[in-house]
């Protein structure tokens, strides 16, 4: 091969260095696809609104409707769902973020049962991803120590704000992005 | 351990082909002639009941991949046919689903004989790190296929195990939404596993391969921990440990045989034979029985870790789940390096054979306690025997070696074995 040790670059130093980078940004562009295909394709994101009709629901019911494939949780609360999670001092909740995207105002971050819920004068309107935020099981409504959720799984118990209370999950439920297009329809997301 | 080859081609075909491609001196060296030491125990019979175990996986695999369909919609319904309309169906689903079980338990004695008997020991640490990596593709290769028939214990299994991922800080969630392809474990999650179900198997042969080269480049411990020193000490390979292997993958597949025609439904779960439902969870979701003890750690952190006299939180309950739940796998890649004791044997180990058999009660314990609810006393016990099983390699391993007196070891395996009359 080489015949002598030479300072000066030659042609075959600029053809190796030219070629591994070129095979190197080669590489890096492949790779992303080969990674971003087992991403959600367009289909699975263009079921990401959903609009239902809530006319039906009294106080003291609920619906589950999917969106995203996940369960939604809307919940017509009674007075004494929503008296019981006023009385909560914020200090007693594991986790004190509202978690709710839509809640609007001064402390809208704050886990108080008017930003978990779908705001002033609506708060008997609970609606929240009904996904459990240890694992991803499903809550059983109305049920736990505290009457709201419960998860069976591994014994995560949410109280009628749909707030973690006791148990091994992370955080409150979430609410997901929702509005009021009409008094008695919402759209989710 | 690796020395001359001693083959001898016969037939001009045979002389023909060893001189282009020497695959019959390859299995000549290494299943006929390879020496092993003459006192292994029947415990050293399961790497070769192992490789069984993977070739039954594989071939029966095949067959049902070739009556499967990998569709939501159709998936449960598809090995619910073949089972009760196949031509045999029924044999190939249980031979596979029971056959993953005794995977399992194979590897599992396996796992202990090498912890017994220190075979993870210099020169062997990388036989033991390969032995590791196999595990864990085992374990990945079975969960997969658990997702497969589409049952109720599939679908939510799949949702808990990929929800450990959602644990890590920031990017959790997007790497669970890479890994489902959606939002939910739906058609594109059932998919992608059917597809890396088909694939792991492979990669555990390959790995197997690597294996195997490894323990014939350092050569099989022995009861005694003493390394091969002379010719008396080993016996080839074939007969001596064909049949002894032979002997024992007949009576392992009694067993096997056993669970398939009489019990083959006693270790799987009855959820699992209802439909996958995305919007209504089983009341009380475990794991196949291998996962237990894993399942039990990952529950048994139910505290969050703060900066004490603070309220900022370290690592939150969920997160330290999951790193504990890996970190138990994590610890055994490190065993060579953390257990310092020069002696390999538990035989010539008095201390330490007391603390590997509270080891063995520490699986057993975690396993029943992880096929318990997560309540009360199960959670604290959970978290007793989860610190044991830490302590045991953190906390024992390295510490004994320093203080065990070890017992005399004998001046080889043939002295060990024929005691005085070897010196007549």
């Amino acid at each position: 091969m080489s015949a002598k040790a030479s300072k000066e670059p030659t042609r075959r130093d600029f053809l190796y260095i030219a070629t591994g980078a070129a095979g190197a940004v080669g590489t890096v562009a492949l790779a992303w696809p080969f990674i971003d295909q087992m991403n959600p394709d367009a289909s699975t994101l263009a079921l990401s609104t959903t609009e239902v009709d809530i006319s039906s629901i009294e106080p003291g019911q609920s619906v589950v409707v999917k969106w995203r494939g996940k369960p939604v949780f809307i919940r017509n609360r009674t007075e004494k769902e929503i008296e019981e999670a006023k009385q909560v001092p914020l200090e007693e909740l594991k986790d004190r973020a509202a978690r709710n995207p839509n809640a609007q105002g001064e402390e809208a971050d704050t886990a108080i049962d008017l930003n978990r819920s779908a705001g002033k004068d609506k708060e008997n309107w609970l609606v929240m991803v009904g996904v459990c935020t240890h694992l991803g099981c499903i809550p059983v409504g109305q049920s736990g120590d505290f009457g709201g959720w419960f998860c069976p799984c591994h014994g995560s118990h949410y109280d009628t704000a749909g707030r973690i209370r006791k148990g091994p999950a992370p955080e409150n439920l979430a609410v997901p992005p929702f509005k009021f297009v009409k008094d008695n329809v919402i759209l989710i997301g | 351990m690796s020395g001359h080859s001693t083959y001898a081609p016969k037939t001009g075909f045979g002389k023909w082909m060893d001189a282009r491609l020497p695959i019959a001196r390859l299995m000549h060296d290494s299943f006929v002639s390879y020496p092993v030491p003459r006192n292994l125990n029947s415990f050293y019979t399961f790497g070769g009941i192992l490789s069984l175990m993977l070739i039954v996986q594989i071939v029966t695999g095949i067959v049902l991949a070739m009556h499967y369909a990998a569709n939501t919609e159709v998936a449960f319904n598809s090995v619910e046919q073949f089972v009760r309309d196949g031509n045999f169906g029924w044999l190939f689903r249980y031979m596979h689903a029971n056959g993953a079980s005794m995977f399992f338990i194979a590897v599992y004695i396996h796992i202990f004989r090498g912890l017994y008997y220190g075979s993870y020991k210099a020169p062997r640490e990388i036989l033991w790190i390969l032995g590791c990596i196999i595990f864990l593709l085992m374990m990945a290769t079975a969960f997969m296929g658990y997702v497969l028939p589409w049952g109720q214990m599939s679908f939510w299994g799949a949702t808990v195990i990929t929800g450990f991922f959602t644990a890590i800080p920031m990017i959790g969630d997007s790497i669970q939404t890479l890994l489902l392809g959606g939002f939910v474990v739906d058609n594109p999650t059932l998919n992608r596993f059917f597809s890396l179900h088909y694939l792991l198997p492979f990669m555990i042969v390959g790995v197997v391969i690597l294996h195997v080269w490894a323990l014939h480049v350092t050569g099989q411990t022995n009861p005694t921990g003493v390394e091969v020193k002379k010719t008396s000490d080993v016996i080839p390979f074939t007969p001596y440990a064909t049949v002894k292997d032979a002997f024992a993958m007949v009576v392992f597949l009694i067993v096997f045989a056993w669970f398939l025609f009489y019990l083959p439904n006693f270790l799987g779960h009855p959820d699992n034979y209802i439909p996958a439902d995305s919007l209504k969870t089983p009341a009380h979701i475990v794991p196949e029985w291998y996962f237990l003890p894993f399942y039990a750690i990952l529950r048994a952190i139910t505290f969050n870790i703060s900066i004490p006299f603070t309220d900022i939180v370290l690592i939150d309950s969920k997160l330290g789940g999951v790193l504990a739940m890996f970190g138990s796998i994590a610890v055994l890649f490190l065993v060579p390096w953390l257990d310092t004791s020069p002696v390999r044997s538990a035989n010539y180990r008095p201390i330490y054979r007391w603390f590997f058999w509270l080891l063995v009660i520490t699986g057993i314990a975690l396993g029943y306690l992880g096929s318990r609810p997560a309540e009360g006393g199960y959670v604290l016990a959970a978290q007793f025997f989860t610190f044991l099983y830490f302590a045991h390699f953190l906390v024992i391993l390295p510490w004994l070696g320093k203080f065990e007196k070890p017992t005399p070891l004998p001046a080889s395996i043939t002295d060990a074995v024929l005691g005085e009359k070897a010196k007549a």
